[in-house]
């Protein structure tokens, strides 16, 4: 490929924002092509984006995983899975050109033949479809297997940033399962790896939702004089799922809530309501401020008092009956794993000094929702009687993430009528259908990303330490002290949640 | 929900909205723009479906404005419709007698506050939308020149001609694809461009705005050769080390060639009006890149008419040009004087080449 110094394209200019970026030639590989995530999520997104011409022309992409399929299969295989699953129309002139640069190589992580053979693949795409060395890798694999394949990918070369060309590897969470395993992990990959060529997904927090909350922030004026320890009273982070763990008993059993979902997603949120304004909107400046947010967490001195969990019983959830968690397959009887986590945590820093965040997650729950509520302080006076002000609660600013993605404000309003009675309102804000109704959007961002090169908002390795640093005290700690508290599935938690609460004289919202 | 009135006013219509929004329970709104369809009763049932699709992305109040025959007494009817098939609500207004000489009188106080206000003629667009009593009240004004039946170039020409900021037109919006997969090209293969052809068939404004484009950005000449279509089958780009070519003769499907690499299949689909119409509302300001391709197509149109044109291009461009000039002759002074402040303006930043190119024709219909 021939290189001018200091070419400019001159078909692009800044002022044109309707061209896409469109990443230049390349391929992806994903590993454990045959898995669920890769089928119902991955593919299609892949997909997605060919349909909407974001991906570059001659595309390709290999499946690795053990099974016996030729190309065509493996073809057949993501057609049927994309067909399902995919956000856009299918179109089958998009499908076919799109199936054309698509390869299988099976074989065993451990298996030298089979990493010999990916190689082999990878020339032959770049000689036939023009990839010209730029690969990504997908490790779509549990951990325990990232040592194999990426010592493999480094053995036989495949690992390699040449001049020209590029090589980047995208790692799924969980990001280890406690600080020193994140730390080995981490060992295993940047051996091999460069930081910036690895990418580490957060499938929960799409850079739509960062951005969402960046632009609500720092866009505008009426929040940021408001959004600290003078004004505010908590901030409540809620993820709620109504499903039950499924069929991931092999991967949940000694995982649980905090490190299934606190670890990474809820602190990552956290992070980006705590955090003080970047000096600018680049990956870097961002994560600087969410690292200061996240080396300022304080946990509370008796975690007994001030962290909660539970495992869902046998119940009515939403209409149907449903499996208490130590009746699910493979789960044993006698399993400790909590399915509900709640911890409180401090931040030492001048704006949220003596404001608490608490943070909660749970399987089973009443409904699925995603929330972050600022929850402000009442009025320093009030200039009404008290049976006026019976119902007023606090004023709360909540930032829904999914499923409605929006904005409600909460403020007290005067009940029509002769009496002066005032009483909490809701004032809704939704973004536009097409982005909320479809999940794979955080896919298609993540998977243009790495194949731009564009340092995504995911976090790097610092922010993954960091978490596990935070957490790992309250896991240890729970796994000390007795057992989950049990919660009839369907409902908001265990009693020892709102107790945790209370204790604080607070309240969980109900989201 | 649909609700029908007759003989009504524009309070009546606002009245009947803030009914049914409290009717099904939620005050609240979350819509942000106001989408203004001026259609005909042809065309309105595909235009307002369009609309109401593109709603779910960028929630609005659409209103539909047919205006009838100006003769009889004034009157205006309405057909109010809330949550079937897009976000939002949307109000189809029929305006027949004097009325339909004053749309605006029944837009304006249906206009959201303080939200930004679209106008989209799917059909035959006025000449200066800027100046349109509906078009002044809205800042994105969407023409589209590829609809007008007879003389789509000389009508994409007047639209050119009348440029204002916040004008675009859905020939343009057709091309980004094309675009992107060109700049996308120069991102693969970053050589010094010497020439270039853009093929298409004989009529198609799209294609002669990517001839404008291509010509203004890389500064150079680019010709038009005649294909039968659809659309345009290909663009080629000629560099030192070989041709840039992408060519698409089905419409469909596009072969994307550049110097030492493989040819590739790449899906390059004409896209349809509620894609067109979600990526224009993406964006509410001033479109600067049209703006200065429109300018770039005055000035290819004034060269063939004052007879430098080379080769090639004559059928299309002899075609567009031809009525350019009858346009002009027929055009109030008002739109002279607007062209020649536009010509004066973008001369400057023009690169040496082009500039001597327009030295060369100082005496065009327009100055």
């Amino acid at each position: 490929m021939l290189v001018m110094d200091d070419y400019s394209n001159p078909l692009r200019d800044p002022q044109d924002r309707r061209l896409p970026q469109i990443a230049g030639p390349c391929g992806l590989v994903i590993f454990g092509v045959t898995g669920d995530l890769s089928r119902k999520k991955l593919m299609p997104a892949v997909y997605d984006l060919a349909n909407r011409g974001l991906l570059p022309p001659g595309f390709s992409l290999i499946g690795f995983a053990r099974r016996d399929w030729a190309n065509q299969d493996f073809a057949q295989i993501v057609h049927d899975s994309v067909k399902e699953h995919s956000r856009t129309p299918f179109r089958e002139e998009v499908w076919n050109q799109l199936a054309e640069g698509f390869r299988f190589v099976p074989g065993d992580f451990s298996d030298d033949a089979a990493f010999g053979q990916l190689r082999g693949t990878i020339e032959q795409l770049d000689r036939e479809r023009g990839t010209a060395g730029n690969h990504a890798f997908y490790l779509s694999i549990p951990p325990r297997f990232f040592p194999d394949v990426i010592g493999q990918l480094k053995e036989h070369g495949l690992a390699e940033n040449y001049a020209q060309s590029w090589r980047r590897v995208v790692v799924e969470k969980p990001f280890g399962h406690d600080l020193e395993s994140a730390q080995a992990l981490n060992a295993v990959v940047s051996e091999v790896f460069p930081p910036e060529s690895v990418f580490r997904i957060d499938h929960y927090l799409g850079k739509e939702t960062v951005q969402n909350i960046l632009a609500l922030r720092f866009a505008n004026q009426m929040f940021e004089p408001i959004w600290n320890s003078n004004y505010v009273d908590h901030v409540q982070i809620t993820m709620a799922e109504d499903i039950g763990i499924g069929g991931r008993a092999g991967y949940y059993d000694g995982i649980g809530a905090a490190r299934d979902v606190i670890q990474n997603h809820l602190l990552q949120l956290m992070a980006l309501i705590a955090m003080e304004e970047p000096v600018s909107f680049d990956a870097q400046s961002l994560r600087l401020e969410k690292q200061k947010i996240l080396r300022a967490v304080r946990r509370p001195a008796r975690l007994g008092l001030h962290t909660a969990r539970g495992q869902y019983v046998a119940g009515w959830a939403g209409g149907e009956k449903v499996l208490g968690f130590l009746d699910e397959q493979d789960i044993p009887r006698d399993s400790r794993t909590e399915t509900f986590a709640a911890i409180k945590l401090n931040i030492d820093t001048r704006r949220w000094a003596g404001v608490p965040f608490y943070l909660r997650h749970g399987k089973r729950l009443g409904r699925r929702v995603t929330e972050v509520a600022i929850v402000f302080q009442p009025a320093p006076h009030l200039p009404f009687t008290e049976t006026a002000t019976e119902d007023l609660g606090h004023n709360a600013l909540v930032i829904r993430v999914q499923p409605d993605e929006g904005v409600t404000v909460r403020f007290g309003s005067k009940v029509p009528g002769t009496a002066m009675e005032i009483r909490d309102v809701n004032m809704d804000f939704a973004y536009g259908g097409t982005f909320v109704e479809s999940s794979p959007e955080a896919y298609e961002r993540l998977i243009l990303d790495v194949l731009l090169g564009d340092p995504p908002l995911f976090p790097q390795h610092e922010e993954v330490e960091l978490s596990w640093r935070i957490l790992d005290p309250i896991i240890e700690f729970w796994a000390a002290n007795g057992r989950p508290d049990p919660y009839d599935a369907g409902t908001w938690g265990p009693d020892s949640a709102v107790e945790m609460l209370a204790r604080d004289g607070r309240v969980w919202r109900r989201p | 929900m649909s609700i029908d009135l007759t003989a009504t006013n524009a309070a009546k219509i606002a009245g009947a909205l803030l009914h049914e929004r409290r009717k099904a329970g939620s005050p609240a709104m979350g819509m942000v723009l106001t989408f203004i369809v001026i259609t005909d009763e042809g065309d309105h049932y595909d235009a307002l479906r369009a609309a109401r699709t593109v709603s779910r992305e960028h929630p609005a109040r659409v209103l539909g404005v047919i205006r009838r025959s100006s003769r009889g007494a004034a009157n205006l009817d309405a057909e109010i419709k809330i949550g079937e098939g897009g976000s939002g609500e949307t109000v189809l207004l029929r305006m027949s007698g004097e009325l339909a000489k004053h749309p605006e009188s029944v837009v304006l106080p249906l206009l959201l506050p303080d939200s930004p206000v679209v106008a989209w003629w799917p059909g035959k667009p006025p000449e200066d939308p800027s100046t349109d009593p509906i078009g002044a009240l809205a800042q994105r004004r969407i023409t589209d020149a590829a609809t007008v039946e007879r003389g789509r170039s000389r009508a994409m020409l007047t639209q050119a001609t009348n440029y204002a900021p916040g004008n675009t037109d859905l020939s343009w919006t057709r091309l980004t694809s094309w675009r992107a997969l060109l700049a996308a090209a120069l991102d693969q293969y970053p050589a010094k461009i010497t020439g270039g052809e853009v093929e298409a068939e004989r009529v198609n404004v799209s294609a002669d705005l990517l001839v404008a484009w291509l010509t203004r950005r890389l500064k150079v000449d680019v010709s038009r050769a005649v294909t039968k279509g659809p659309g345009i089958t290909s663009v080629s780009l000629r560099t030192g080390g070989g041709d840039i070519v992408i060519s698409r003769p089905d419409g469909v499907l596009a072969d994307f060639a550049i110097p030492n690499a493989p040819t590739r299949p790449v899906a390059l689909k004409r896209r349809e009006t509620p894609e067109l119409l979600a990526e224009e509302l993406r964006r509410l300001d001033p479109d600067d890149i049209y703006e200065e391709t429109v300018k770039s197509l005055c000035r290819l149109a004034e060269r063939t008419a004052s007879g430098t044109s080379t080769k090639k291009d004559a059928s299309a461009k002899a075609a567009l040009s031809a009525k350019s000039t009858a346009k002009k002759r027929a055009a109030p002074a008002k739109s002279a004087a607007k062209k020649t402040a536009t010509k004066s303006a973008t001369n400057k930043p023009t690169a040496k080449k082009t500039a001597h190119k327009l030295a060369a024709t100082p005496g065009s219909a327009g100055s």
